[in-house]
């Protein structure tokens, strides 16, 4: 049913297409002989100026990089922004996964653990509770949006200290349930969600479902889930980040090493190099850092599609 | 749509029969919803209450821990700490992404698309990799700092010093969340029907009135919901000076922000009731300023 039925375009008051779809097609973009409003004339010093942020954003990555490729040694003693004549890169990589009786791979399944199943819950609560506001009527829905929009301004940390004294009165502090479980509500999430659904979705297309006799969890998952694709990745991408560069949470709710995810710990190691007698491990907590951000890098390069497309809607009405 | 309803079921029983599936629906978040966010703002509200004493236990003070928050001058200067930042380093960082949105959107960019995505990288970079990083290269043993001075023979001034650390601060904040704004202004710009600015060019509109006359009007709720979630980064503001601190315990006290100094209070000083307080008056503070700032924002639209 939902192969015969055309998806909706996404959401474009103008009725043009939108540049994503335009960006989509495979084939270059077919080049206009004369400049227009829409396609003026390209500017030198415009790229020149931005090419200053881009070199600002671009610079601590790229001191990250390099710093990775260094021993302990060779990064206190050669220049920053350039390799030092040994390239240690390999060997800190061997030494960051087996540092402390490879602590870094426990912490990164830990990681991975609180991201799977605190973004991946995240992503499944605000696509049904998205669905269900933006395409039912029911008695208090007004008050769900004004609570929900009215969290959005709670600071996460004024609730850390209550949520601390409440999950340590239940027992789940020191255990991953303390983390995944505040991290299974999205306020943002929810929001991207509703907007996304009340466009893709059509009312009739439901409809038409209910006629034919089709239940409301069936027409849930066989026509408004494939319609709601796109928003669901751009959501469980921003989940999925928001989990994984967690750092306040965890830091309240999880006092043994064993439970850290990977923020926590590459900050225990840079605070073990800074205490006085500690043992100095400056490389392991710049290459650390970088097999860190590495995955969620790729992710964005990777899935860059679907997340622009699905923030395009959602800031559609907002 | 209500025309298409077949006739045989009135109005009413159906939407109120589907007012249940769509409250089932809702139901699993609003439930953990409740007990992550609604439980814990009323029992930090019953916490600052009370005062647990040497003698006497757990007593009710009412409203003894505000009046104590209200002439607590560490408090006071965490919040205007963060009250400067949120003043300076907001509107920089808000106009280098409004500045980078527009030069995206203008499609005069060599190369947009690199643009685009090299500058929203950083948001991918957590907190705490972005904090370690910059506090390495403020560094004046092995970071950037270092190698400059050593290169041109100067003495930069040290970021990491007590004067210079929250621009120090500032910086990695913006360099976090450039792109993120910068996002959500492209991707408000990128809705506007091009047909207005064929209109403002036969008009022989150029391109800076285009800009102050359509595209920044068009995109007041995109500025709007930016800053309001600035408002809330700043006051909120914890991770990176809290990461910072072990690195310069002189220039970062524990009372650095008022988040910094909530967390403190509870979990080095076992003052539960009054870290309540102090967040409750902070949530408080949010909220009022960034409600203040969405009415004007909203009535300027209207």
């Amino acid at each position: 049913m939902t192969t015969t039925t055309p998806a909706p375009a996404r959401p474009d008051k103008s009725g043009r297409p939108t540049r994503t779809a335009r960006l989509r097609t495979p084939s270059p973009r077919p080049r206009r002989r004369a400049h227009s409003v829409d396609r003026p004339r390209r500017s030198k010093a415009l790229t020149a100026l931005s090419g200053l942020v881009v070199l600002y954003t671009l610079v601590p990555l790229a001191w990250l990089v390099v710093s990775a490729t260094k021993t302990q040694a060779d990064l206190l003693g050669s220049p920053g922004l350039w390799f030092s004549g040994h390239f240690a890169l390999w060997d800190n990589i061997s030494q960051t996964l087996s540092y402390d009786h490879h602590v870094f791979l426990r912490w990164l399944l830990n990681t991975l653990l609180y991201v799977v199943l605190g973004a991946g819950g995240a992503t499944l609560l605000a696509v049904l509770a998205g669905y269900g506001l933006a395409k039912f009527d029911f008695r208090g829905k007004k008050a769900v949006f004004a609570v929900v929009i009215g969290a959005v301004a709670v600071p996460a940390t004024a609730l850390a200290v209550p949520t601390f004294l409440m999950f340590s009165k239940m027992g789940l502090t020191n255990t991953p349930w303390a983390v995944i479980i505040p991290s299974l509500v999205s306020p943002f999430g929810l929001y991207l969600m509703w907007v996304f659904a009340a466009e893709a979705v059509p009312t009739e297309l439901l409809e038409a479902a209910r006629v034919d006799g089709s239940g409301e969890v069936r027409t849930f998952f066989r026509i408004a889930l494939p319609l709601l694709a796109p928003g669901i990745v751009t959501v469980l991408l921003f989940t999925v980040v928001a989990t994984w560069n967690n750092y306040f949470l965890p830091l309240i709710m999880i006092k043994d090493p064993n439970w850290y995810p990977l923020t926590l710990g590459l900050n225990a190691w840079n605070d073990q190099a800074a205490t006085a007698g500690g043992q100095p491990v400056f490389n392991l907590v710049i290459t650390g850092s970088l097999l860190t951000i590495v995955p969620l890098v790729a992710a964005f390069l990777l899935l860059q599609r679907f997340w622009q497309s699905g923030l395009a809607a959602g800031s559609v009405k907002e | 749509m209500t025309v298409a309803l077949p006739p045989a079921r009135s109005r009413t029983t159906r939407r109120s029969g589907r007012g249940w599936i769509g409250l089932g629906f809702t139901a699993p978040f609003l439930a953990v919803f409740a007990l992550v966010f609604l439980a814990p703002i009323a029992y930090s509200i019953y916490l600052s209450l009370f005062q647990d004493r040497l003698i006497g236990g757990t007593t009710f003070v009412g409203i003894d821990n505000y009046r104590q928050a209200l002439g607590d001058p560490q408090f006071w200067e965490g919040l205007g700490r963060v009250g400067l930042f949120l003043l300076v380093q907001v509107p920089i960082m808000l106009g280098i992404a409004l500045l980078v949105a527009l030069a995206l959107d203008s499609g005069r960019l060599y190369g947009r698309d690199f643009f685009r995505i090299t500058v929203f990288l950083p948001y991918a970079v957590p907190a705490v990799v972005a904090t370690l990083m910059w506090g390495f290269m403020y560094g004046t043993r092995f970071g950037l700092v270092a190698d400059l001075d050593h290169t041109f023979g100067i003495t930069l001034p040290d970021p990491l010093s007590p004067h210079l650390i929250l621009a120090g601060i500032g910086n990695i904040v913006t360099w976090e969340f450039i792109g993120y704004n910068m996002l959500i202004f492209y991707s408000a710009l990128r809705v506007i029907p091009h047909s207005l600015y064929e209109a403002a060019a036969i008009d022989g509109a150029g391109q800076w009135r285009i800009v102050g006359a359509i595209k920044l009007p068009a995109i007041r709720g995109a500025l709007v919901i930016a800053t309001i979630f600035s408002i809330i980064g700043s006051f909120q503001l914890f991770n990176e000076p809290s990461i910072l601190r072990p690195l310069v315990p002189d220039s970062v006290s524990t009372s650095y922000t008022p988040n910094l100094y909530t967390y403190s209070l509870a979990f080095s000083g076992q003052q539960e009731d009054y870290a309540a307080t102090v967040a409750i008056i902070m949530g408080l503070v949010t909220m009022v300023v960034a409600y203040a700032f969405q009415l004007r924002g909203m009535r300027k639209e209207a």
